[in-house]
């Protein structure tokens, strides 16, 4: 058998939802297993470490907020590939995920928004400004929210798949002015220090933590979305078995 | 005026709270759908696409 062939078979391996729940059953285990020692070894080095010279133990406060910005949009990101994956390729596992995803990513911002406001407080002398980094990640929350309302509105899951998968697209433009938003407008949210042209501008002593708390929250973020994938599939098994079974009565009547 | 631990252990705090709000939810929920399945099952109403075998 050649290699392209086994990717291909691979590949559509994961689109058939019995064979991804066997996946799921024999990958969340490790996943559960590898983001707890993560997490463990983040949160010990969180309060070891050193604090700022002018931030003092508030830097602490990055080590939870940044993570959970990075992964509001990272979830999003991974919903609008979900949306292509419904509307392009009509993919039968695309819109369980985006509607897997939906909660898991308004928990991840909620947590960005309440962190980022109690280091706010201390270090600006406010808890919230509408400046443009702060404001657009509020519209992330509320897009996260109405994407929830909106699936569990729609009673044909077809439709509502293919509604929320436009609406994703559509609200994917705010991704790119969360991220260049610091860098547009004069913002009172600093801009840009560990993703940037000419290397992180942050001391190795916050950048380790920083690092295995962004790795951990990532790992927490799949093994959450992986179960959550799974719960949607048993959820629609269920309401198929169900009508399966009204119908079944009825044809008996 | 709150002391700077005090705003540390509040972001802790909620973090740690939303997570197992999170964790717990996914959980319960994969238990709920998990038994209902299996209730279905021994009713003796199974999927179509298991009654022939595999899933295509």
């Amino acid at each position: 058998m050649s290699e392209n062939s086994l990717t291909i078979r691979k590949f559509s391996d994961l689109a058939n939802p019995t064979r991804f729940l066997g996946l799921a059953a024999r990958v969340l285990p490790w996943l559960i297993g590898l983001t707890a020692v993560l997490f463990a070894i983040g949160l010990y080095l969180s309060f070891t470490t050193e604090g700022d010279y002018q931030q003092g133990e508030t830097v602490r406060i990055m080590y939870v907020h940044v993570p959970a910005a990075w992964l509001s949009m990272m979830c999003y990101t991974v919903m609008a590939v979900s949306a292509l994956g419904t509307l392009v390729w009509r993919h039968p596992l695309a819109d369980v995920s985006a509607r897997a995803a939906a909660p898991i990513g308004a928990c991840f911002t909620f947590l960005a928004l309440v962190t980022g406001s109690l280091w706010g407080k201390p270090m600006w002398g406010t808890w919230w400004v509408w400046d443009a980094r702060l404001t657009s990640v509020f519209v992330l929350f509320l897009m996260y929210l109405g994407l929830i309302a909106l699936n569990r509105a729609m009673d044909d899951p077809g439709k509502a798949a293919k509604v929320s998968a436009i609406l994703i697209l559509v609200g994917f433009v705010n991704i790119p002015i969360i991220k260049f938003s610091v860098e547009w407008w004069n913002t009172l949210h600093q801009p840009a220090s560990v993703l940037r042209l000419g290397g992180s501008a942050i001391d190795p002593e916050f950048l380790r933590p920083l690092l295995v708390m962004a790795v951990a929250f990532t790992l927490l973020f799949f093994t959450l979305h992986i179960a959550a994938m799974r719960n949607e599939i048993w959820r629609r098994r269920v309401t198929a078995m169900r009508r399966q079974a009204a119908r079944a009565a009825g044809r008996e009547v | 005026m709150m002391t700077h631990t005090a705003y540390v252990a509040a972001s802790y705090g909620t973090a740690a709270v939303t997570v197992v709000v999170l964790i717990l939810w996914v959980w319960t929920d994969g238990r709920a759908r998990r038994r209902e399945l299996q209730a279905l099952e021994k009713a003796g109403i199974r999927r179509r696409s298991a009654q022939g075998g595999e899933a295509p």
